[in-house]
C-alpha cells in the first residue's frame, strides 16, 4: 500500500472525529438538555489518539496493515456516534425522554458507574455458574448418550419433549425449587445450556468416523481410551458449537431471570431505569452489556481457534 | 520358509540389520491360521450376503502373503476379522496357537486412508498406542526411533492435514508398528498413493519387513505390488470368496520389476484373472 493511501486511510479516525466535533459545537440543540463537556471530551481524546496512531504508522511500517484495515471501521463508528448526535440533541428527529442523545448516556453511565460495575459483576458471577453448571452436566450427559445406545433409546424421547421449552417458562418451577434467587437464575441458565450442548456434544461423539475407532482398536485402545481420546476429540468442533449456541442461550436466560427474579445485575438495572424512564441510563446499561457480551464470545472464540487449531482452514463461523 | 535376502546386492539400500536395532524387543512375526472360516451380513434389507465361504489359509510366521482378487470378494473382510474387529460367523482365526476373540495390539491395521488422528501431531499419533495401552513412560524413545525410521522426525510436531498423502500413510505406519505387532495387515495401504510414491513405499514397507520380520498379509488389486513385495499370492473368487489358486513367487531378493521371470509371473497372474487385455474390455477391479 502507497504511503499517500495509507495516510488517508489513517487520518480517517481522526477526520470523523473532528467533523462530529464540529458540528457538535456548531449547530445548536433542537432538544432541551442539559448541556455536559463530556462528549466533546471524548470526541478530542478519539481525535487525539486517533492522531497518534496515524502517526506511528507513519513511522513504523509494520503497523500499516493493521491501522489499514481498523481506521475505516473506527471512522465509521465515530461518524455512527456523531450522526446519532444530530439525530437526537441537534435536531430532535427523535424526541426525548426515548431517545438522548450520546452526551446523555454518557453523562449516564459515569453518574452510575459503580452501580453498572457492581451490576456487571453480578451479572457475570450468575452467568459464570450457570453456564459453568449447564456445560458439565451436557458434556457428560452428551457424552453417554452419544456412546450408549441403550441411554440414547431412553434419552431421545425425553430430549425431545423437553429440550425444545424455552428455559424461561421453567421460572416459577425454579422459583418453588429454591429460595435464593441466584441459585434459581443459576438453574435456570444451566437448564438452558444444559440442552444445546447435550445436544451437539451427542450428535458429535454418534458422527465420530467408525475408521478412527477401529484404528485405536487395532492399537489396544480400551474404552476409556476409545470415549476421552478418540471419540470425545473427534466430537470437539461439534462440542465449540453446543457451547457457542450454550452462550448465546445463557445470555437471554440472564437477562430474563435478572428481570423477573433476581435483584442485581445488568438485566435488573435495565428493568428499574425503565421504570424511572431513565432512558439515558437504559442506552448506558445496554452498551455495557454489548461490551460484556461480545467480550465473553471473543474469549470464546479465541478459546476454539487455540483448541481446534488442528482443523486449519475447517472452521468457517 | 526361505527368505532370499541379500542386501548386499544392492548398495543403495540401508543393510536391514541397521534398521532392526530397535530399543524394544524385536518383533517376531507369528503363523496365522484361518480354518474354514465363514462370514455373511445381513443387509438392511434383510437379504444375507455371504462374504466369505470356507475359507481356508495358513500363513507362517514372519511370511508376507498378498491377497489378490477382484472386488467383492471378501478381502476386506478377512482382515477385519483377522484384526479382531468382526468375528467370523462360522470357523476359527488364530494367531499362533491363540484364538483370535478381539482386537489387540498385536494385530496393526493398516487402510487404504491413513486414518490419523487429525487432532494430534504426527509424534502424538505414533504414540497413540503406547498411550492406549499405558507403556508411554517406558517406550518414549521407540517414538523417535520409529519417526526417524520412516523419515519423518522432521515433521513431528506437524498436524496430519500438513501432510502429504505418502508422508501420512508412513506416520499410519510408524503408528501401528510402534506397538510392534506379531502380524501387519495392510489393506491395500498403497491404493490412495501416485505410482512414483507407491513404487518408493514398496520399498519401505520391504525395508521395514526385512528389519523386522513381522508376518505381514497385504490386500491389493495391484498384481504388480504382490509380486513384488509377497512370498506367496493367494488368488480370491468372489462370491463367495474363495481362495482360488495358490503362487509361490519364488523370485530372488531383492526384486526387480523388469526382469524376465517377474514378468512372466505378472503373464501368468493375470492370464488367471482374466485381465490380459486384447479382448472385450471387462470391468476394472480398480
Amino acid at each position: 500500500m502507497s504511503a499517500g493511501r495509507s495516510a488517508r486511510y489513517a487520518l480517517a479516525p481522526t477526520a470523523a472525529a473532528a467533523a462530529a466535533l464540529l458540528a457538535h459545537m456548531l449547530i445548536p440543540n433542537q432538544q432541551t438538555a442539559l448541556p455536559t463537556r463530556l462528549y466533546p471530551k471524548l470526541l478530542i481524546i478519539l481525535m487525539g489518539s486517533a492522531l497518534v496512531v496515524a502517526l506511528v504508522q507513519w513511522a513504523w511500517r509494520r503497523s500499516r496493515p493493521w491501522v489499514a484495515h481498523h481506521a475505516p471501521l473506527m471512522a465509521g463508528a465515530i461518524a455512527l456516534v456523531g450522526t446519532w448526535d444530530l439525530l437526537t440533541l441537534k435536531f430532535a428527529w427523535f424526541p426525548l425522554p426515548y431517545f438522548p442523545g450520546p452526551d446523555m448516556v454518557l453523562q449516564g453511565v459515569l453518574d452510575d458507574r459503580v452501580l453498572l460495575l457492581e451490576s456487571a459483576y453480578h451479572s457475570l458471577t450468575l452467568l459464570l455458574t450457570g453456564y459453568g453448571i449447564g456445560v458439565a452436566a451436557g458434556l457428560a450427559s452428551g457424552i453417554l448418550i452419544g456412546w450408549f445406545q441403550s441411554l440414547r433409546y431412553w434419552a431421545t424421547p425425553v430430549m425431545k419433549v423437553i429440550g425444545p421449552i424455552p428455559a424461561t417458562a421453567y421460572i416459577p418451577l425454579v422459583m418453588a425449587l429454591f429460595t435464593s434467587s441466584f441459585l434459581s437464575g443459576a438453574a435456570l441458565i444451566a437448564m438452558a445450556v444444559w440442552f444445546p450442548m447435550t445436544m451437539l456434544t451427542s450428535s458429535g461423539i454418534l458422527s465420530v468416523p467408525v475408521a478412527y475407532l477401529d484404528v485405536a482398536r487395532t492399537l489396544g485402545a480400551g474404552k476409556r481410551f476409545l470415549i476421552f481420546r478418540v471419540a470425545v476429540p473427534a466430537a470437539m468442533p461439534s462440542i465449540f458449537l453446543g457451547l457457542f449456541m450454550g452462550l448465546c442461550a445463557a445470555f437471554l436466560t440472564l437477562i430474563a431471570a435478572e428481570t423477573v427474579g433476581v435483584k442485581s445485575g445488568l438485566g435488573w438495572y435495565l428493568k428499574w431505569q425503565q421504570g424511572y424512564v431513565e432512558y439515558a441510563k437504559v442506552y448506558g446499561a445496554l452498551l455495557i452489556m454489548a461490551t460484556f457480551f461480545s467480550g465473553l464470545m471473543t474469549l470464546l472464540f479465541k478459546l476454539r481457534d487455540w483448541a481446534l487449531g488442528w482443523q486449519k482452514g475447517l472452521i468457517r463461523w | 520358509m526361505v527368505i532370499h535376502q541379500r542386501a548386499d546386492d544392492n548398495p543403495d539400500r540401508d543393510p536391514p540389520e541397521a534398521l532392526g536395532s530397535a530399543p524394544a524387543t524385536p518383533a517376531l512375526g507369528s503363523s496365522l491360521d484361518i480354518e474354514n472360516v465363514g462370514k455373511s451380513f445381513r443387509a438392511a434389507n434383510g437379504t444375507v450376503m455371504q462374504a466369505l465361504s470356507g475359507f481356508s489359509l495358513a500363513v507362517e510366521a514372519g511370511e508376507m502373503v498378498s491377497l489378490v482378487g477382484p472386488s467383492g470378494c471378501g478381502k476386506s473382510t478377512l482382515l477385519r476379522l483377522i484384526a479382531g474387529l468382526d468375528s467370523p460367523t462360522s470357523g476359527e482365526l488364530r494367531i499362533g496357537a491363540e484364538l483370535i476373540a478381539g482386537p489387540s495390539a498385536d494385530r496393526g491395521l493398516i487402510f487404504q486412508q491413513p486414518n490419523l488422528f487429525p487432532w494430534l501431531s504426527v509424534r502424538r499419533n505414533i504414540q497413540a498406542g503406547l498411550v492406549a495401552r499405558g507403556v508411554l513412560a517406558e517406550c518414549r524413545q521407540d517414538t523417535e526411533h520409529f519417526l526417524r525410521l520412516v523419515g519423518l522426525e522432521a515433521f513431528a510436531d506437524r498436524y496430519p492435514h500438513e501432510l502429504s498423502g505418502g508422508m501420512a500413510q508412513r506416520a499410519a505406519l510408524a503408528r501401528a508398528l510402534v506397538n510392534h505387532p506379531r502380524i501387519l495387515l495392510l489393506d491395500e495401504p498403497l491404493g490412495a498413493l501416485d505410482q512414483f510414491t507407491r513404487m518408493k513405499m514398496q520399498d519401505e514397507v520391504l525395508r521395514l519387513w526385512l528389519a523386522r520380520r513381522t508376518t505381514m498379509v497385504l490386500v491389493t488389486h495391484d498384481v504388480d505390488e504382490a509380486i513384488y513385495m509377497s512370498d506367496r499370492i493367494v488368488l480370491l473368487t468372489p462370491g463367495p470368496g474363495r481362495v482360488e489358486r495358490m503362487i509361490d513367487v519364488g523370485l530372488e531378493r531383492p526384486r526387480y520389476r523388469n526382469s524376465p521371470r517377474f514378468l512372466e509371473l505378472r503373464t501368468r497372474i493375470l492370464e488367471m484373472l482374466h485381465f490380459t487385455g486384447g479382448g472385450a474390455p471387462e470391468p476394472t477391479t480398480r
